[in-house]
């Protein structure tokens, strides 16, 4: 391994998700990191994220619990690592409001009786493979070709907007995951609903209103010769995973729809219990058994 | 001591009648009156009247701001017979009524502070009389697009001579890129080429193409200004242009003239009317300069033109007055990702249009698009791409493409009549004569579908750019599977134009754009004496426009070729040598050139026509040698004690 660093070592915000129904999420990013020199810490006493940003100017309430685990993370270094797109937009623009709003900032260290500056660095883990690891060392500790593999990637909305409070990416056209997927050596699939909205949490209404922009999402990628689509959201994977539910059933074909860490952990050679590819709709088993990345039957 | 009213601006809430009472009895006052409106020629007659009457040596006038009718009130001193620099202006309107309006009282007390201290600076002020400069009557211009050659040829015209510097090979600028012109659809080349071959073969006009500016120093009158030459590897002395040597180069360059859509020789001559009609060779293209070997071009040039020894010549020009006219380029390609605008080949812009439909472009005038040459059925074309777009471009507008859209899709229809453009519009800004009639018959005659809205996706799909937009007007999303895009991005400053502003000591806003003098009265006026504006270099603008502004220009630089000297105002800084001990902190200190140190004598000294009279070598001068004329440290002190009461 031929890292430009030794071994990195960042606190690690896993939120809520990653502990339930996105748990392949979490031990494919965490043993890829560790297969990389990249340490993540896992909080303790972490708690909610938030979930959804308040847009509520005059109503910091919603800010306190985000705030402690910044305020907390702080204390055990300058940057925090998130996996969860969500968790990452909320935590990010919270911090934002904290650096630069001094009136607001008051007013919730008054309340969790802390003395934060919003000075912490929230990183999403695509970021530390980008910065910190580099794709360049990445493409070199690739173990397991991916390259008969065509992969579409999905940004959703929350790892992009708003740019100036994120600056992730270039929100209109992105290309971290791109060069993500290149590195592993995938084909890589331009489809123009990469940014387009997954539906969000309108699955939750009942009625088909989020399926259908999950559908055009799928069928964008699908159509231009994707097998399968990476993303960095729960909410997106399960409502573009969820989509194909009724369109194509279990038994028919549809694309998988995995998260990027699933890929890494499958491209570094990593044993195949950290995937955990349990609970999708569309399991990528065939798929990757078919291109040959992965030999055992014993993912679903 | 005359106290002006201005009407209802200073009365209103100065109270005049006191001011005048406490004034009156100030030493040194021999009277003070007041009138409604100073400026007036009633009013003018009555200050000469009182200095006649008093034999007045001396004037204070306390009305608005000297920037205003401090010359207007200089001159009535100077016709009854007062040393015009003996006239000073107390300013209590911009500087009291105005911005004190709801407190009258502290008003009245400030404008007779404002007096008091006029009147002590007065008192010290000595009788000057103006600095007279020669003046170089040759003029430069900067750029030979439309704006610059109009400009060369109205100034050249009235008998100056002038030179004309363009960093291209040739000149025309964009406006020979463009197939017709709104709105009346005559082509571009047609109205361009007796321009250009006029200004080719002017005996006023040195043209200096493949040149740039790379120093100016002097000032107004008085430039010299430093031009390289760069090296364009054919003797044009010699070269006939005959074009033999385009003909047999092996090596292929995308062409800059055509956007790109099409490629040229290694030498070659940019298009077919280019003035000058000679060849350069890009270096960067040149099998001979890349790979050492070939060589061709210099074996078929029948009259032995080609040289690869050529170097950058440096030459130096002297000149009285510059007009920059360096046009613009257009919004980068990179900052427009939502539109794929340089990722998909048939996504292009309106320059790019303009050669497709151009008769000596790339596709000799069809509409065929760039990826495979097909004749595309369905066009959109996107306005405000980048324009009026705080978040990712720039909030200006940039005025000619509601225009140039339209010109496109009509053209665009008649050449292609089973195809459907689609305009994409924010909203149409066509004010000009005979515009929205233009626009009118794109949308009402030529069946050109125009849509209220933004679009917010264009993406290929197999043969298809496909456009995600929303009509606003039905409010209903659209998508259309189009065969091309035609974007009409922001109009930019030239690039250079900052590093040029800085050599030229003018200034830029922030885009980029030369600022004028005075955005209303004083529009083709650089911030520097002796430099005008022309064309998009100031601001987005169409031809007409652009010629208007170009021989306006060329009006203010005949108007100073046309005095014998030029004057400048005296109040400058002077140095008492006596004092002097040659430290040259004020060399330091000066921001216009204007200080320097005589290393044989080791006194600083003063050139006193660049010196703008800030007063800022007089504040750093540490022993009190350099003073500001009629701004004494005695007289500032006098001031201060006027005004501390």
């Amino acid at each position: 391994m031929s890292l430009r660093q030794g071994s990195m070592r960042y606190p690690y915000f896993p939120g809520c998700t990653l502990k339930a129904k996105a748990r392949g999420f979490e031990t494919s990013a965490v043993a890829s990191a560790g297969a990389l020199g990249v340490h993540l810490d896992e909080m303790e006493n972490w708690q909610c994220c938030g979930a959804t940003f308040p847009l509520q100017a005059d109503n910091s309430f919603p800010l306190v619990s985000p705030a402690r685990t910044l305020a907390s993370a702080r204390k055990m270094g300058e940057r925090l690592v998130t996996l969860c797109s969500a968790c990452y937009n909320v935590l990010k623009r919270t911090n934002h409001v904290l650096r630069t709003d001094v009136g607001r900032r008051d007013k919730v260290n008054a309340f969790i009786e802390e003395d934060y500056a919003g000075d912490l660095e929230v990183m999403h883990f695509l970021e530390v493979l980008r910065d910190d690891v580099g794709f360049d060392a990445l493409a070199r500790s690739v173990k397991t070709s991916l390259g008969g593999l065509a992969v579409a990637p999905y940004y959703g909305c929350l790892l992009l907007r708003p740019n100036d409070e994120l600056g992730f990416d270039d929100p209109e056209a992105p290309h971290i995951l791109e060069d993500f997927l290149s590195a592993l050596g995938c084909q890589v699939v331009d489809h123009p609903y990469k940014i387009e909205c997954c539906g969000s949490y309108v699955a939750l209404e009942p009625g088909d209103l989020a399926s259908g922009p999950s559908r055009m999402v799928v069928e964008s990628a699908r159509s231009r010769g994707a097998q399968a689509i990476v993303t960095s959201c729960p909410l997106c994977q399960y409502n573009l995973d969820v989509a194909q539910q009724g369109a194509h059933g279990r038994e028919q074909a549809g694309v998988p729809v995995i998260y990027f860490t699933q890929l890494l952990a499958i491209a570094l050679g990593l044993p195949e219990d950290v995937l955990g590819f349990e609970g999708h709709v569309i399991s990528p088993g065939p798929l990757l058994r078919c291109v040959g990345v992965v030999g055992s039957d014993a993912i679903a | 001591m005359f106290v002006c009213w201005c009407g209802l601006n200073i009365g209103g809430v100065v109270d005049v009648p006191r001011v005048v009472e406490e004034i009156s009895g100030c030493p040194g006052v021999a009277r003070a009156v007041d009138y409604r409106y100073m400026c007036s020629d009633p009013g003018q007659q009555l200050i000469r009247d009182i200095i006649r009457e008093e034999r007045l040596d001396s004037v204070v006038i306390a009305a608005c701001s000297p920037g205003m009718h401090e010359s207007t009130f200089q001159s009535v001193a100077e016709s009854a017979g007062v040393n015009p620099y003996r006239c000073e202006i107390a300013n209590i309107r911009e500087q009291c009524s105005w911005p004190h309006q709801n407190e009258p009282l502290e008003a009245t007390r400030k404008a007779v502070e404002l007096i008091r201290a006029a009147v002590e600076k007065v008192r010290g002020d000595e009788a000057l009389s103006a600095l007279s400069i020669p003046v170089t009557r040759r003029a430069l211009v900067i750029g030979a697009g439309i704006a610059g050659m109009q400009a060369a040829l109205d100034i050249a015209d009235a008998g100056h001579e002038v030179v004309l510097v363009d960093r291209l090979p040739h000149i025309g600028g964009h406006m020979a890129q463009l197939s017709e012109t709104f709105p009346t659809l005559d082509c571009s080349q047609c109205i361009l080429t007796p321009k250009t071959s006029e200004v080719g073969r002017h005996p006023g006009i040195r043209l200096l193409t493949s040149s740039e500016v790379e120093s100016v120093s002097g000032y107004v009158g008085n430039f010299t200004v430093k031009i390289r030459r760069r090296a364009t590897y054919v003797n044009w002395d010699l070269c006939t242009g005959c074009g033999l040597c385009t003909e047999k180069c092996p090596s292929r360059t995308p062409s800059a003239f055509e956007r790109g859509l099409a490629e040229e020789p290694a030498i070659s001559i940019a298009f077919p009317q280019a003035v000058p009609h000679k060849p350069v060779i890009r270096p960067e293209a040149c099998r001979h300069f890349t790979k050492g070997k070939c060589g061709v071009c210099e074996k078929v040039c029948p009259v032995g033109a080609i040289d690869f020894g050529q170097q950058d010549s440096l030459i130096e020009e002297k000149v009285g007055a510059i007009v920059v006219a360096t046009g613009y380029d257009l919004h980068p390609k990179a900052k427009v990702g939502e539109y794929g605008y340089g990722v998909y080949p048939d996504v292009i812009d309106g320059l790019e249009f303009e050669r497709l439909n151009s008769a000596s472009g790339p596709t000799q005038g069809q509409i065929r698009r760039p990826s495979d040459g097909k004749v595309p059925k369905e066009v959109v074309f996107i306005q405000c791409v980048g324009s009026r777009d705080q978040e990712n471009g720039y909030p200006y507008c940039s005025k000619i493409c509601c225009m140039y859209t339209a010109k496109h899709a009509r053209l665009y229809k008649h050449k292609v009549p089973d195809g459907q453009p689609y305009v994409f519009y924010m909203d149409i800004r066509a004010g000009g004569k005979g515009y929205e009639e233009f626009v009118q018959h794109a949308t009402e005659e030529e069946g050109v579908l125009y849509l209220r809205g933004r679009v917010a996706r264009v993406f290929q799909d197999g043969e298809h750019v496909v456009v995600f937009g929303v009509d606003t007007l039905s409010g209903k999303k659209v998508e259309i599977r189009a065969d091309m895009v035609v974007l009409a991005t922001a109009i930019v400053p030239a690039s250079g134009a900052k590093e040029l502003a800085r050599v030229l000591k003018t200034a830029t806003d922030e885009y980029g754009f030369f600022s004028e003098a005075h955005p209303k009265l004083r529009p083709v006026e650089s911030l520097t004496r002796g430099i005008y504006i022309a064309g998009c270099a100031q601001a987005p603008k169409d031809i007409p426009d652009t010629v208007t502004q170009a021989g306006s220009s060329a009006a203010k630089v005949l108007t100073l070729f046309s005095a014998p000297r030029l004057s400048h105002s005296p109040t400058v800084a002077a140095v008492d040598e006596e004092i002097c001990t040659g430290c040259g902190i004020c060399v330091e200190a000066c921001a216009y050139e204007a200080r320097a140190l005589d290393t044989r004598r080791h006194v600083a000294v003063v050139n006193d026509v660049l010196c703008e009279g800030c007063g800022a070598c007089a504040v750093a001068c540490p022993n009190g040698a350099t003073r500001q004329r009629n701004m004494a440290r005695s007289q500032a002190m006098a001031m201060i004690d006027a005004v501390m009461g």
